[in-house]
């Protein structure tokens, strides 16, 4: 090895970390249903909100934050399950695991395309659900930028557990009870700066929190899918 | 490096706790690069140390021991056959080989260092290609092998090309793998044997789904591989016909 060599396995990582992200997009492009999925759930459970509870304005502005805060939840959690499950039944999975470049790298590729196609499209129609819903116009930016920091979290942390439950038959419910206890304070940590916001109340603590969260689970949360995904190839 | 007691359904929330398992093996600085040249020159010296040496090999499933006592050793310029009835643990024995299976007790050392001590080189070394062959259906040929290669280090779209014609595959780098066959895409996987500069191949059934010139253009694969230094581990019922020395491992033999 000559003395280049560390900065030649950078760029050698930096490749195999973009291929990772461009060959996943790709796929979630060649696969329409996966583009379009998250946020037609995302869509149609905000919008039975108003025929189910209640029309009336007041009533909705109360919900509005929470609804559309679990709805995300909810939307993110659907398209987990294709994020490992296509690679592990064609053998993708083990290829990405005999990879010489740290999994770290691999697996946050990974998570940032699922975030790129469940998440982000999320974030970007919140705005006018939150319009439907007579969210307080002062609201919205804190909805858009609480998803933003929250949506990251949710798909990072629920990697992990799509990444612990790969290898079983059938996962059915195991999946939530492993996810939803991870990504539950996000739902109350973002729900609430929307709601607090709408009373005029001021949310720096629930930014600075979610920040905490999304800074913990990209650093820790690729490691332990990592850590998972080697077991259920096992 | 993962020890089963994760497996714990009761640990499954404990993000932290794989972590602490995990090798600090990760950071940069530790990251060995397929070198082109270091893996010629290591080619030329035919040295003593064994390219990969398995010690007192044991694997226990279901309570059934698939082998026990299980020696040996590939050196540079080998092709070793893994042979045994059905269910004798010849692909078991791959995947423990390439550190897929941590549920075996004995030791695994690659050109003499513990294989889990020196992680980085020996999966740069190293090329597995299993039954699930690691091609995916929705994307093309070029594609799934422009990620596979950038795995390990990228490939030109030249390159790609060049080795799909020398698989039979000439013109077929923009079908997407749902519309070729079973042994087109089996075709697509061993592409990446052209286009990898890894010296030790393993390659679980790798012949089932082939047709005659197909398994014409694998065994010349193998031989030429061999020649030029690598070493090659394969599981097969087929006859390998191939002008090099042709080790072979019975499994049946060793439970």
């Amino acid at each position: 090895m000559n003395k280049d060599a560390p900065m030649t396995a950078q760029v050698s990582t930096f490749n195999a970390f973009r291929a990772t992200l461009r060959r996943d997009l790709l796929i979630a492009l060649k696969r329409r249903n996966d583009l379009l999925n998250p946020i037609m759930f995302f869509l149609i459970v905000v919008s039975l909100f108003p025929l189910g509870v209640s029309s009336d304005p007041n009533e909705l502005t109360r919900i509005a934050a929470g609804t559309v805060w679990v709805s995300a939840l909810l939307a993110s959690m659907l398209s987990l399950d294709n994020l490992y499950r296509a690679d592990y039944e064609d053998g993708s999975l083990e290829q990405l695991l005999l990879s010489p470049q740290p999994l770290y790298f691999m697996v946050l590729a990974k998570n940032i395309s699922h975030w790129l196609i469940s998440g982000l499209p999320v974030v970007l129609m919140s705005p006018l659900l939150a319009y439907m819903l007579y969210l307080p116009a002062d609201a919205y930016w804190t909805l858009v930028f609480t998803l933003l920091l929250g949506t990251p979290v949710l798909s990072l942390f629920g990697s992990i557990g799509v990444a612990l439950t790969v290898g079983l038959g059938s996962r059915g419910l195991i999946l939530a009870v492993i996810v939803l206890p991870l990504t539950v304070p996000v739902l109350i940590i973002g729900a609430k700066a929307v709601a607090d916001v709408s009373f005029g109340l001021d949310v720096s603590l629930h930014y600075a929190l979610l920040g905490a969260l999304l800074a913990v689970s990209l650093s820790l949360a690729p490691l332990a899918s990592a850590a998972a995904l080697k077991i259920s190839v096992n | 490096m993962f020890s089963q007691p994760i497996l714990h359904p009761g640990l499954c929330f404990t993000v932290f706790l794989p972590i602490v398992s995990y090798t600090p093996a990760t950071s940069f600085s530790h990251i060995l690069i397929i070198d082109q040249t270091a893996v010629m020159s290591a080619a030329s010296d035919f040295s003593q140390t064994p390219l990969l040496e398995a010690r007192s090999l044991f694997c226990e499933r279901d309570e059934r021991v698939l082998f026990s006592d299980l020696d040996f050793q590939v050196q540079a310029g080998d092709v070793m056959q893994v042979q045994g009835s059905n269910g004798s643990g010849k692909t078991t024995l791959l995947r423990i080989l390439c550190g897929l299976n941590s549920s075996y007790e004995g030791e695994i050392r690659w050109q003499g260092q513990d294989i889990d001590e020196n992680r980085e080189s020996f999966l740069a070394s190293l090329l597995y290609i299993g039954h699930r062959v690691g091609v995916n259906k929705i994307l093309t040929a070029r594609e799934n092998l422009r990620w596979s290669c950038a795995l390990h280090a990228p490939v030109t779209d030249a390159a790609i090309e060049q080795a799909l014609l020398e698989v039979g595959l000439a013109g077929y780098a923009d079908v997407t793998c749902r519309n070729m066959s079973a042994g087109q895409q089996q075709r697509v996987s061993l592409a990446r044997l052209l286009l990898s500069p890894a010296r030790l191949w393993v390659l679980d059934e790798p012949f089932t789904t082939l047709d005659v010139t197909g398994v014409k253009i694998l065994e010349k694969l193998l031989a030429r591989h061999a020649g030029n230094g690598g070493a090659v581990l394969v599981t097969t019922h087929h006859q390998l016909d191939i002008p090099c020395d042709l080790r072979r491992l019975n499994l049946d033999a060793a439970r």
